[in-house]
């Protein structure tokens, strides 16, 4: 078994690197270096950061059942990392946005922030993340405690919003929000099961 | 995460924008001198079969506008043709094997004449002319293209739709074995768009066969679409097979798959928003990553010609 002093060691760089991929192409890209961005790069770049956040998001809900269920301890210590990696890429995604889609155009943001209900459960997902990145040192985790907890919790409302933020924007085809909303199921579902029938085996 | 380039389409097959305007150029100032001379029915318009072919004896348009053109590759390799594939691009990577001939047309329901047609047949009749439209998508982004196409006016006039037709109902080619998007229920098959009799008789919708002087590529809708520009760009129906004259309001594609945010009419129109997203502003495909979006005009601009077909209809309820 991999011990937690190696996995720091030997596979956090490169795990760290591996998570700065996608936006490497996205970047890459928009040079026309290892492919381009087709007609309409602005929705291009803001759809795949958006896909990215989501998967970072579930592969941090992933890392705790994968613990428990493989008792690979280490894994906890890439939680936070790729926790940090979804606030990354939802944040990318939101400033391409506000920057490139809406030309820091204000008018047209507060509107749709506040009409447009997949704007608007968007941009409350961004902002608990925000909350959630900024709580996630280690001096403040032990500052708040069992707080620290509860507020971090608020990562299962975060992926049920951004699942929902996804389906709402989709023309027709959901298949893909399906996916999504596949694998964020299993993953909560998971934990309620955890937390309400385990205890009696 | 390579995204797939088109990379089929030769360089060599693309018109640079400089030659394709000097062509343009060329070609009018032929129409002017020719067109005079010669009778309408003297040249009946030719189709070549394969995409890409070049047209001939194509007239200017003064519904042509002459804002700046797209180029030809945005306009092939971002599409909506749902059967086909439903991203931007499946269009063109699936269509590529796509036969669009033999190709046949029926024409049925209120009409004096009616019948299967070919295509060649179907389109011989006429002149064909460039329009060069703005194309507005659902989707709030906006392209500038030059169609080659006959007036749909006068494919009806043509027709004798009876005083009891009050819509035409287009439909797209129904086989999944060609259209293979068509295998996906996202939306019921055959694809069906419509038109009133008002609307059809305008001299702007178009029955486009070719893009750039050159005849219809495949993911644009070979072998023969519909262009209305001052709609939402689904209205376009593509791959047509078969019109009908009918009686009373047709159900769309678009419609039956979700009729609050799908119309019959889909007039563009910038103060209507579809239920999940602003309509007023466009993105201009092609005007860069820094460009804002331009603001979206009621009837995609073309209010002139077309806003006296609604006078009296609550645009906001009949979006």
């Amino acid at each position: 078994m991999l011990t937690a002093k190696t996995a720091r060691k030997f596979l956090k760089p490169p795990v760290f690197l591996i998570c700065l991929l996608p936006f490497f192409f996205i970047l890459t890209d928009s040079i026309e270096l290892t492919g381009n961005l087709g007609a309409n790069p602005i929705e291009n770049i803001q759809d795949r950061l958006g896909n990215w956040g989501l998967r970072f998001l579930l592969l941090t809900l992933a890392i705790s059942p994968l613990r428990k269920l493989t008792g690979q301890i280490w894994l906890t210590l890439f939680r936070r990392m790729l926790g940090l990696f979804t606030f990354f890429y939802v944040l990318m995604h939101f400033l391409t946005w506000l920057i490139l889609e809406q030309s820091i155009y204000l008018p047209a943001i507060t509107e749709d922030i506040i009409t447009r209900p997949f704007i608007t459960i968007g941009f409350l997902a961004l902002l608990i993340l925000l909350l959630l990145a900024s709580t996630s040192t280690n001096n403040i985790q032990r500052k708040l405690q069992k707080k620290w907890h509860t507020i971090h919790r608020l990562i299962y409302a975060v992926g049920i919003l951004a699942v929902w933020h996804y389906w709402w924007q989709v023309k027709k085809d959901i298949t893909e929000p399906l996916i999504y909303v596949f694998v964020l199921s299993i993953l909560l579902l998971y934990r309620i099961w955890i937390k309400y029938f385990s205890r009696k085996n | 995460m390579l995204i797939k380039q088109p990379s089929s389409i030769k360089s060599f097959e693309i018109t640079s924008e400089k030659n394709y305007l000097n062509r343009r150029k060329f070609i009018q100032s032929s129409t002017l001198i020719g067109g005079s001379i010669l009778s309408n029915n003297l040249f009946g318009a030719n189709l070549p079969e394969k995409p890409f072919a070049e047209l001939s004896d194509i007239k200017s348009s003064i519904y042509s506008t002459d804002e700046k053109i797209n180029n030809f590759l945005d306009v092939t390799s971002y599409n909506n043709y749902y059967e086909f594939g439903l991203d931007k691009d499946d269009p063109y990577q699936n269509s590529k094997d796509f036969q669009s001939r033999p190709w046949s047309i029926e024409v049925t329901g209120e009409a004096e004449k009616t019948g299967i047609f070919n295509i060649e047949d179907f389109i011989k009749p006429y002149l064909l002319e460039e329009r060069i439209y703005r194309m507005r998508c659902v989707e709030a982004w906006s392209m500038v293209i030059p169609w080659v196409g006959i007036p749909l006016a006068n494919v009806i006039k043509a027709f004798k739709p009876l005083s009891s037709a009050t819509h035409v109902r287009f439909e797209t080619l129904h086989d999944r074995e060609r259209m293979p998007g068509q295998k996906s229920r996202v939306l019921k098959w055959p694809y069906r768009e419509g038109l009133t009799i008002a609307e059809a008789m305008n001299p702007l919708p178009l029955l486009a066969v070719g893009i750039y002087g050159r005849a219809l590529p495949n993911q644009n809708g070979a072998p023969i679409r519909l262009v209305v520009p001052w709609k939402y760009g689904f209205k376009g129906i593509k791959g047509i097979v078969k019109m009908s004259f009918i009686k009373g309001q047709p159900k769309t594609s678009w419609e039956m798959a979700a009729a609050n945010e799908y119309g019959f009419y889909a007039n563009v129109n910038p103060k209507v928003a579809h239920p999940r997203w602003s309509q007023a502003r466009e993105r201009k495909i092609g005007s860069g990553v820094f460009a804002s979006k331009q603001p979206t005009q009621l009837f995609n601009g073309y209010g002139e010609q077309v806003a006296h077909l609604y006078d009296g209809l609550n645009l906001r309820r009949h979006f």
